[in-house]
């Protein structure tokens, strides 16, 4: 009877191991990690402005009552000269885009908005990624959705796409309630 | 029409699988002998239609017909025609037609030779594998049919995952699946004994090759896999913990356990319920592999198809395999009679102490595999690496090394530690002196000291066994002993001086810059554009120089490839006998300089050198064994022809 008893036992684990299986199947994966400053307020922060012709950006400038779509990139980043275009498509669509500029210099800058165009209104100099680490942006480019109260909304992560601006319109419209 | 062909042989493969389970089980009643005598036949049948199927799989990838969902989803018509033929494989259901095609080919075999066992285990045996098989086949024609036609055909393929794109790719998987489909056939094995209540020396003889060859297999497949992984991907490291890695690791430990037990039931007919049950988890952990890797629930670096209802699939798969052989095992341990008893001082002994470590680090491993799944279910995420691993599995291998160092001196049955005692003090004097000088001279931490002193221990000792025996007239099997336990001794060797003494640099060279990485000079001679078939590449041209020497040339890529679009580092590795410079080249920085990262790596070929030594002794075995019974079957046929001719 010993051998019955212990392989009860490992009949039981592997009862086990199958519902677990089974629990992780029945839920979505999602592998993405998100910052957990989304529902919170945007920290404190002051950055001077990046390229001359636009002026830096506070916490401040985000609390003045309209939503905006805040753009963490970098002139060396790839993936954010292919989401260019859809940034254009949103500024021209009414969307007030505010960025910051990752470990980056004037000069890189200027090349990179005069090859894709500069669709933001203010850009803040982050020049030790104390703004990005603050927010919970662990790469560039990333998008942030931010209310006109200064609470943080929501986080794209990686380039936007073109399926994704009519998500991000409706996230800023919704932001304004 | 190739597809529709292919098919329909599919088709017709399963329902002989049908036909063999259900003619294997009524076979077994009075009076079911016509019956019995169908079930050999549809198993050959069935390996002959399932093999036409998968050749006509790589024909449509061959030809790159675009018809074919499967190859416009996974080929492109650019790619080389290696990887043309290697991408039917490369992808789940082309891989998931390869694994049953490879079982249906070894049913056939032991439908077709193997008479040694009673009759009634051999059909209990063959309708366990027709029953395994028909799952296989379900979830093959329901869930993952690789035949499946798109209209209108695309203008061109997807591509093939670029890093998938390589000489490895084409040789891992297939290499695994027969490791995982040998164990299948020792399954069955275990599950026909197990009905027809037939644990005997001959079962584990008849069992034995098929686990020695999962078992060469499966070691060459990790071999094979952990240097891939170390040239390809790039990072410099050769074990990753990965729960895809995991995934084959698991069955490797079953099977290494599974090998030794069989041999002490095939010699001397002990550890019968212990083997049946080793012969059930083999199999078991290929398939709960197969099922972590494919539904997607752990995050990983091998990102196959993931899809939950061919996740919800398997896992039935595994509820009904697994569970049903656990559930006959439990009704009928207790049944099978207790084999020969043994000294704990003794081979077997020391083979038992030895299953017992294997099993140890199979749970450790399955555990720490799992256990991010565990937490998750509680909403917390986590992620185990090699702080875990490392030293728990450690902990019990390195006593077990000690065991398998002293446990091929010791007789069967029962031994007196005083007629061993010479040869344990000459091994334990090599080690110790081992830890001495390396402890002294290079100050080691502690794992890498014992690590290389283990090594030095099991080296000696494998070829212990050897002594004062004759060895012109050694069995084959024992050579495959020695050389796979020196094999050990060898990786283990290489995995400690890696862990020790590897030197990283990472660095920005301009042109004409000089990085010095341990005893290696590094130039960075010029970085030129290169173009291949389809990618283009930044390719660094390094002048490297050791120890001042002459300068060796290498070129590592930083490339970009078109379909799909991605960007891959091709590292150049410079091998000398006593370790191997690894370069990656990667994008330039800001101020027009190139990232170079360096490695030198201590006799860290060793590690897969001693993979394939551990692999060429479980060859050797494999023809020992499978020469034996062939000379048997020659002799046996002489004496009945003989027989014959006297009767006349």
């Amino acid at each position: 009877m010993k051998g019955v008893r212990w392989s009860l036992w490992v009949l039981a684990a592997f009862a086990a191991l199958l519902g677990l299986f089974a629990l992780q199947l029945s839920r979505p994966k999602n592998d993405t990690v998100e910052s957990a400053m989304i529902g919170q307020p945007m920290p404190q922060f002051a950055l001077p402005p990046a390229i001359e012709q636009r002026p830096g950006l506070s916490s401040a400038d985000l609390a003045d009552g309209t939503p905006h779509l805040v753009n963490v990139f970098a002139s060396w980043c790839v993936p954010c000269a292919a989401e260019a275009p859809q940034l254009a498509e949103l500024e021209r669509r009414g969307a007030p885009i505010v960025a910051v500029a990752v470990r980056d210099r004037p000069e890189d800058l200027a090349a990179f908005f005069n090859r894709y165009g500069n669709p933001f209104s203010r850009i803040g100099a982050d020049n030790v990624r104390t703004v990005q680490l603050l927010i919970g942006s662990s790469g560039v480019p990333e998008t942030f959705v931010v209310d006109g109260k200064g609470v943080i909304r929501h986080q794209h992560i990686g380039e936007i796409r073109p399926e994704d601006v009519p998500d991000l319109l409706a996230r800023l419209r919704d932001a304004k309630r | 029409m190739i597809a529709e062909f292919g098919l329909a042989c599919l088709w017709l493969a399963a329902s002989l699988a049908a036909l063999q389970l259900v003619a294997a089980s009524l076979g077994q009643r009075a009076g079911g002998e016509t019956l019995a005598s169908v079930v050999r036949p549809a198993a050959v049948v069935q390996a002959l239609l399932c093999g036409v199927a998968f050749l006509m799989l790589l024909w449509v990838f061959a030809r790159t017909d675009l018809s074919v969902l499967l190859v416009a989803e996974n080929s492109h018509s650019e790619k080389p025609m290696i990887y043309k033929i290697a991408g039917a494989w490369g992808n789940h259901e082309g891989s998931m037609l390869l694994w049953v095609t490879i079982m249906a080919l070894a049913g056939g075999l032991i439908a077709l030779i193997e008479h040694r066992l009673p009759e009634r285990t051999m059909l209990a045996t063959l309708g366990a594998q027709a029953f395994v098989g028909l799952g296989f086949y379900a979830f093959l024609l329901f869930a993952s049919n690789p035949f499946a036609r798109i209209s209108p055909a695309p203008a061109e393929g997807n591509g093939l995952n670029p890093l998938l794109q390589d000489i490895g790719l084409a040789m891992h998987p297939p290499t695994l699946y027969m490791g995982y489909v040998g164990l299948s056939i020792a399954f069955s094995f275990a599950v026909g004994a197990l009905l027809t209540r037939n644990v005997t020396p001959d079962f584990a003889k008849v069992m034995r090759p098929w686990i020695l060859g999962a078992w060469i297999f499966l070691t060459l497949g990790i071999t094979a896999g952990s240097y891939w992984a170390y040239y390809e991907l790039g990072w410099g490291g050769w074990w990753f913990w990965d729960p895809v890695e995991n995934a084959s690791l698991m069955p490797w430990l079953a099977a290494t356990a599974l090998l030794h037990s069989a041999s002490v039931l095939a010699s001397r007919d002990a550890l019968r319920t212990w083997t049946i049950m080793l012969g059930v988890i083999a199999f078991s952990m290929s398939m709960i592999g197969t099922f972590l890797v494919r539904s997607g629930i752990l995050t990983s670096v091998h990102a196959f198809a993931v899809d939950p209802t061919r996740g919800t699939f398997i896992l039935a798969l595994l509820a009904i395999n697994i569970g049903g052989a656990l559930v006959l095992f439990a009704a009928r341990a207790n049944t099978i009679a207790e084999g020969e008893r043994f000294a704990p001082l003794s081979r077997e002994g020391a083979l038992v102490i030895n299953n017992v470590a294997l099993s140890a680090v199979l749970g450790i491993v399955l555990l720490g595999t799992l256990y991010p799944l565990v937490t998750e279910a509680f909403g917390v995420r986590v992620s185990v690496g090699p702080p875990y691993f490392n030293p728990v599995s450690a902990a019990f291998v390195f006593p077990m090394l000690l065991v398998l160092a002293v446990g091929p001196l010791l007789r069967w049955r029962r031994d007196r530690f005083a007629r061993v005692k010479p040869a344990v003090i000459a091994i334990a004097a090599a080690g110790l002196v081992v830890l001495l000088a390396m402890w002294l001279i290079a100050g080691l931490a502690l794992f890498p000291l014992l690590g290389v002193s283990l090594a030095a221990v099991v080296a000696v000792a494998a070829f212990l066994p050897l002594q004062g025996r004759s060895l012109k007239r050694l069995p084959l099997p024992v050579w495959g002993m020695a050389i796979a336990h020196f094999g050990v001794a060898v990786a283990l060797f290489g995995m400690s001086v890696d862990t020790a003494f590897t030197v990283e640099k990472l660095s920005a060279a301009g042109v004409g810059d000089m990085v010095e990485v341990g005893p290696w000079q590094v130039r960075l001679t010029a970085v030129e554009p290169v173009a291949g078939p389809n990618w283009t590449a930044l390719e660094g041209r390094l002048s490297a120089s050791y120890k001042g020497g002459a300068g060796h040339m290498l070129a590592p890529q930083s490339r970009t490839f078109w379909a799909p679009p991605q960007t891959t580092s091709e590292s150049a590795l410079l091998t000398r006998w006593n370790g191997q410079l690894y370069t990656v080249v990667g994008g330039a920085t800001q101020d027009g300089r190139w990232q170079l990262r360096l490695w030198w790596k201590p006799f860290v070929t060793f590690i897969w050198f001693g993979g394939l030594l551990i692999g060429l002794g479980g060859l050797l075995a494999l023809i020992g064994r499978v020469s034996v019974d062939v000379r048997r079957r020659v002799a046996t046929r002489r004496i009945a022809a003989r027989r014959a001719e006297t009767a006349r």
